[in-house]
């Protein structure tokens, strides 16, 4: 599948044009109802943390998501320039212990790395933050 | 677009909640809403049916998170009931069974609370 991008205000009501314009990608290429699933679910909650993380609800600010596929993976990636984020700062929760104590928040990136193959972060501080969500093509 | 809504009627004593579509960090707020309105005036016996739920996000789970700790402790419950696969493998997925009811049919879980008496 060619390369497509979708530019978003950095808004939750622009969540579901997300969902869909990645859910219609990923269906191109040949993903199933159950896999399109995670990988909307995915992305959704990478926009949801550049929203209220990196922008602070911010509405003014921009969110650049491209999807495409390459060498065999599909992959999308999603852009800003807002605050920095440290990958290496976030835990990987024990969800035992995280539930028990209803914790709230944080869940998010768990959920990302969860439903996808990989998640890679590419930092340039106070320019750009980019993240790669990315899963195998179906054979 | 990004149709959320909540119904919410009384069956024996239980307040359930009926959700439909889309709840992500966008539509989370109302579902907040209606567990704090319960809360307020002290109806904790809560069903939240959600054979119409038709997507979830963890700005969803976090609003469950945020208010089971206080519905117990008012001797009152959070149970889930009529989930479709797509939506229980979330839940699932985060280990929220551990945590909450979980019941195929919303009578099951008004009568779990009735047998409490």
């Amino acid at each position: 599948m060619k390369k497509q991008t979708l530019k978003i205000e950095s808004k939750t009501e622009q969540l579901i044009t997300v969902r869909n314009f990645v859910s219609q990608a990923a269906y191109a290429s040949g993903f199933n109802d159950e896999d399109v699933s995670k990988i909307a679910l995915a992305v959704d909650e990478a926009c949801t943390n550049v929203i209220k993380h990196a922008y602070q609800y911010d509405a003014k600010k921009k969110i650049t998501i491209t999807v495409g596929d390459s060498n065999g993976n599909f992959e999308v990636s999603i852009v800003d320039s807002g605050k920095q984020f440290d990958p290496k700062r976030i835990k990987q929760p024990d969800m035992k212990e995280y539930l028990s104590s209803y914790r709230r928040g944080g869940l998010g990136v768990y959920l990302m790395k969860s439903l996808m193959d990989k998640v890679e972060y590419d930092i340039e501080p106070g320019k750009r933050n980019q993240v790669r969500l990315i899963k195998q093509l179906p054979r | 677009m990004n149709e959320f809504k909540i119904a919410q009627r009384e069956a024996s004593n239980v307040n359930v909640l009926e959700l439909k579509g889309y709840l992500d960090a966008h539509t989370a707020p109302k579902l907040e809403e209606a567990f704090q309105t319960l809360l307020k005036t002290n109806r904790t016996n809560i069903v939240v049916n959600c054979k119409d739920l038709s997507y979830i996000s963890s700005a969803g789970l976090g609003v469950f998170m945020a208010y089971i700790e206080d519905v117990r402790n008012k001797s009152g419950d959070i149970k889930l009931t009529n989930m479709s696969n797509k939506v229980y493998n979330v839940f699932d997925l985060l280990g929220f069974p551990l945590l909450y009811e979980i019941f195929k049919d919303e009578s099951e879980a008004v009568k779990k609370f009735n047998d409490k008496k």
